[in-house]
């Protein structure tokens, strides 16, 4: 039977990509989220039940020190946030589809965190409604509300970014 | 045709994100059909979950950074047996050189790895060295400063510390894990010897407090003022060790370092 340590390893990738997006593209920031929850499963493995769904709890954790990270920052000092992402990483050789793609990856990373976090956990991650509203501690049908607006949000979000582009163009 | 429950907007989602009952699921594949709105809406859910996975899916192929290596055992072991080879001062480096993949650094904040293991792993090489402690020996003290500044791209001095019983014997130049890192010796009466290694900090914006560490016998303060990161290290009581600290701190402090260069009389 495979060890803790081992199944833990498995989920290693889906977490640094659900971080990577949900920090923003900062690659640094998003493995230290990946690397503070790892230490935290592993120094709590023992409270995880054997059999019950491993990939949802470690999401859990994710979800708690990432809310703990924006609640510090929130009552902290205030600052001007900078809102400088890293681009995307070229995909595509389809230009239209990457300059798509980099639009997205600026508007995702323009919702609000709370936002951003359960479209990627759905869209991303593909978790069940259920297992998201488990990973944040919300009822089902907050899921679905919020999960509606986030992309209502970024589907504006998109549009405004492609209206300047073409404002610049003419 | 009419529904046992009404089609709603978050049926929309869930049929988007495949995440219906076969029922369900055939009955919401009707209604769309019929309601061309609906239609877009999917498919708008639909390629935003699309353009999602080709943005961050690349990150899934990428080989892990060396600090998310878990090797089949909790991290607090594989760290423990790292300390206790730092503390023999045995093949650490050439471990990590050989073999990259199978070493874990499991070091969770980067003033550890960018300061406190090379100050230990300094300490431990050169202080116990009998013919060859330092480069540059302290009677040539203004080449030492100057030597060790110039090479490091910013003003460096060796804080004096006799009045708390130490001699400054030398220093040395290393590299650091980014650019350079400079070693103060210092030793005292008895033959104990403490040393300070400072070098540039390109990894934390804050100044820190005092912070304390011990590996084996060796005890380490640090602390990271504005541009600059020291670790003093020796085998001494933490008592002493915070004494010194508190010493070197107002000598080097940011601060003081800048109003010094106007009148460099801290050396007499």
């Amino acid at each position: 039977m495979p060890s803790f340590e081992d199944r833990l390893i498995e989920y290693i990738p889906n977490l640094r990509r659900y971080a990577r997006a949900l920090m923003r593209g900062d690659a640094l920031a998003a493995d230290d989220l990946v690397q503070d929850c790892l230490e935290r499963a592993l120094s709590r493995f023992h409270r995880w039940r054997a059999g019950s769904n491993l990939r949802a709890w470690l999401f859990t954790i994710m979800h708690n020190i990432h809310a703990n990270q924006v609640r510090r920052i929130t009552n902290g000092p205030k600052f001007v946030e900078l809102i400088e992402t890293d681009d995307p990483p070229a995909i595509s050789e389809d230009v239209e589809n990457q300059l798509t793609l980099r639009d997205l990856h600026r508007a995702i990373a323009d919702l609000s965190p709370e936002q951003r976090e359960i479209l990627l956990l759905v869209s991303l991650e593909g978790l069940r409604y259920q297992d998201v509203a488990n990973i944040l501690g919300v009822p089902a049908g907050t899921v679905m509300s919020k999960l509606s607006r986030a992309r209502k949000r970024l589907k504006e979000i998109v549009n405004d970014t492609q209206t300047q582009h073409i404002r610049r163009v003419k | 045709m009419t529904y046992h429950i009404p089609i709603t907007d978050s049926d929309l989602h869930a049929y988007a994100d495949d995440q219906l009952t076969p029922n369900r699921r055939r009955e919401v594949e009707e209604y769309i059909r019929n309601h061309p709105e609906a239609a877009i809406q999917v498919d708008e859910y639909q390629r935003l979950n699309k353009g999602m996975h080709e943005l961050y899916d690349p990150v899934l192929d990428e080989s892990l950074p060396p600090q998310l290596l878990i090797k089949h055992s909790p991290f607090q072991q594989v760290w423990r047996a790292a300390a206790v080879m730092a503390w023999l001062g045995l093949g650490s480096i050439l471990g990590w050189q050989l073999h990259p993949d199978s070493i874990v650094m499991a070091e969770r904040e980067p003033t550890r790895f960018h300061l406190v293991q090379p100050a230990a792993f300094a300490h431990s090489v050169y202080a116990t060295e009998f013919r060859h402690p330092v480069e540059v020996t302290a009677n040539q003290q203004e080449h030492l400063v100057s030597w060790l500044s110039k090479r490091m791209n910013t003003r460096v001095n060796a804080p004096a510390l006799n009045k708390l019983g130490f001699e400054l014997i030398g220093g040395r130049l290393l590299p650091s894990t980014n650019r350079m890192a400079a070693q103060f010796m210092y030793q005292r009466e008895d033959g104990t010897r403490i040393t300070l290694y400072t070098r540039h900090n390109s990894w934390q914006k804050n100044i820190t407090a005092f912070r304390y560490s011990k590996q084996g016998e060796m005890a380490i303060l640090y602390w990271i003022d504005g541009p600059m990161g020291y670790a003093i290290v020796g085998n001494i009581k933490k008592t002493e060790l915070l004494k010194l600290s508190k010493e070197i701190y107002l000598q080097l402090s940011y601060k003081a370092t800048e109003m010094s260069y106007a009148s460099s009389d801290r050396f007499p």
